[in-house]
């Protein structure tokens, strides 16, 4: 019950022990400890920082989503337009189609009708000859007289 | 923690039983050149406990998914480093080791006490060995080796910051100025060597009664057999109210430890404002 050699010991102990733990527990568990609440605020750093980039973002997609909005109705107005130019054209295009096929027709009309006339009066030359030819009971050289006839003809 | 050997007819009388359970295994001649085998031994055992725990849980720690056993020590290492954040001004990178281990060591020791009195010393005495005193915190030597190496660090560290002049200084005009010289070379020489001395006697007196209380509470169980009941029951209720006698001397140790120390990190114009 009195104070002994056995204090040296323990403090040799004791010595050994402070050393040991700030070796081997201190030190590397405050050093843990101290990067992990760096890592833990640089963590929430960043989620704020991520969260502030998302409002950016969506504010960034609201604009683009407004001007996509605005383009799209331009095109479509632009379209409309376009649209209706193209359907004036085109009426345009058929009138003036219609217009070319009745003047084609009227053309043809008129050829056929020509044509018609050429061959009624070349049959009137053959029905004439052929008629003179039974009056006159004289054969009419088709040759001499032809010449003449078709200017008779000519004339009608 | 009641024991055969605690009868008071046929084995020893309860003095005899008291002292022998307060007598040191050692060896060596008397007077201060003796150890104290189990003292020794004991601290020891503690200590290497410690150290194992402490090298395992560095090399095994992991900052992302702590668990268990890590959650504990850095409760702890947190909880010692906030009362040095708190106490000490500036950094000195061996207040914190000095600390946590003052605070877990001299836990552990105190803590041997809330094993029943007679359990280690009746198995020892199974294997032949007939004293044995298995909380090392109720040797002095024990506690004034804490105490002293303190106290060797206090010096040290009012010598490194103060100067040998400005700690010269300190016992020549402190607390009264330099008119009275005399009164405060031994009024500050008392409250040097007050300190180590308290902290020593502290921790010892409060682990020496609670040791002896819970003799005394053995005791009864051994008069007779109604003593039994209630020495169950004082014995439950001592060991409860010891777990925060254990503690809070394990604490205590380790806050005035980093107060000296603070204050021999001051300098003498911070002491005078």
């Amino acid at each position: 019950m009195s104070i002994t050699a056995t204090l040296i010991g323990q403090i040799i102990t004791f010595a050994i022990l402070v050393w040991f733990i700030g070796k081997y527990l201190w030190e590397p568990m405050t050093q843990m400890m101290d990067d992990r609440k760096k890592r833990i605020a640089d963590g929430l750093a960043a989620a704020e920082r991520g969260v502030h980039e998302q409002e950016l973002a969506e504010q960034k997609v609201i604009e683009r989503l407004k001007e996509a909005k605005e383009q799209a109705a331009e095109i479509l107005a632009l379209a409309q337009k376009r649209g209706a130019e193209i359907i004036e054209d085109a009426k345009d295009d058929a009138k003036a189609e219609g217009a070319r096929l009745i003047t084609a027709a009227n053309a043809e009309i008129e050829q056929e009708v020509n044509r018609a006339k050429e061959s009624l009066r070349a049959q009137v030359v053959d029905i004439t000859l052929a008629a003179a030819g039974k009056i006159v009971k004289k054969e009419i050289d088709a040759k001499t007289h032809g010449d003449l006839l078709k200017d008779v003809v000519g004339q009608i | 923690m009641s024991s055969p050997a605690a009868s008071g007819s046929s084995g020893p009388t309860s003095v005899e039983y008291i002292q022998h359970h307060l007598h040191n295994n050692s060896i060596g001649d008397g007077g201060f050149w003796v150890l104290n085998l189990d003292t020794l031994f004991y601290s020891w055992l503690l200590a290497g406990v410690l150290m194992y725990i402490a090298y395992t849980m560095g090399k095994t720690m992991t900052s992302e998914t702590p668990s268990g056993g890590q959650n504990v020590l850095e409760a702890i290492v947190e909880f010692v480093q906030q009362q040095i954040k708190d106490i000490f001004p500036g950094s000195n990178p061996l207040i914190g080791p000095l600390a946590l281990t003052i605070f877990m060591w001299v836990f552990l020791m105190n803590a041997m006490d809330m094993l029943p009195v007679d359990l280690l010393p009746q198995l020892g005495q199974l294997v032949g060995i007939n004293y044995m005193k298995v909380v090392p915190t109720t040797d002095l030597s024990t506690t004034f080796a804490l105490a002293i190496s303190v106290f060797a660090l206090i010096i040290y560290y009012n010598i490194k910051i103060k100067g040998p002049i400005g700690y010269l200084k300190m016992f020549l005009f402190h607390p009264f100025g330099k008119y009275m010289i005399p009164v405060n070379v031994i009024m500050t020489s008392i409250e040097e060597i007050a300190k180590p001395i308290s902290l020593g006697l502290r921790l010892f007196g409060n682990m020496f009664a609670g040791e002896l209380i819970f003799m005394l509470i053995a005791l009864l169980g051994g008069a007779s057999l109604f003593g039994l009941i209630p020495q169950i029951a004082f014995g439950t209720a001592w060991a409860i109210f010891h777990i925060l006698v254990i503690t809070l001397q394990a604490f205590i140790f380790m806050l005035l430890t980093i107060v000296y120390l603070a204050m021999a990190h001051q300098d003498m114009e911070d002491q005078e404002h």
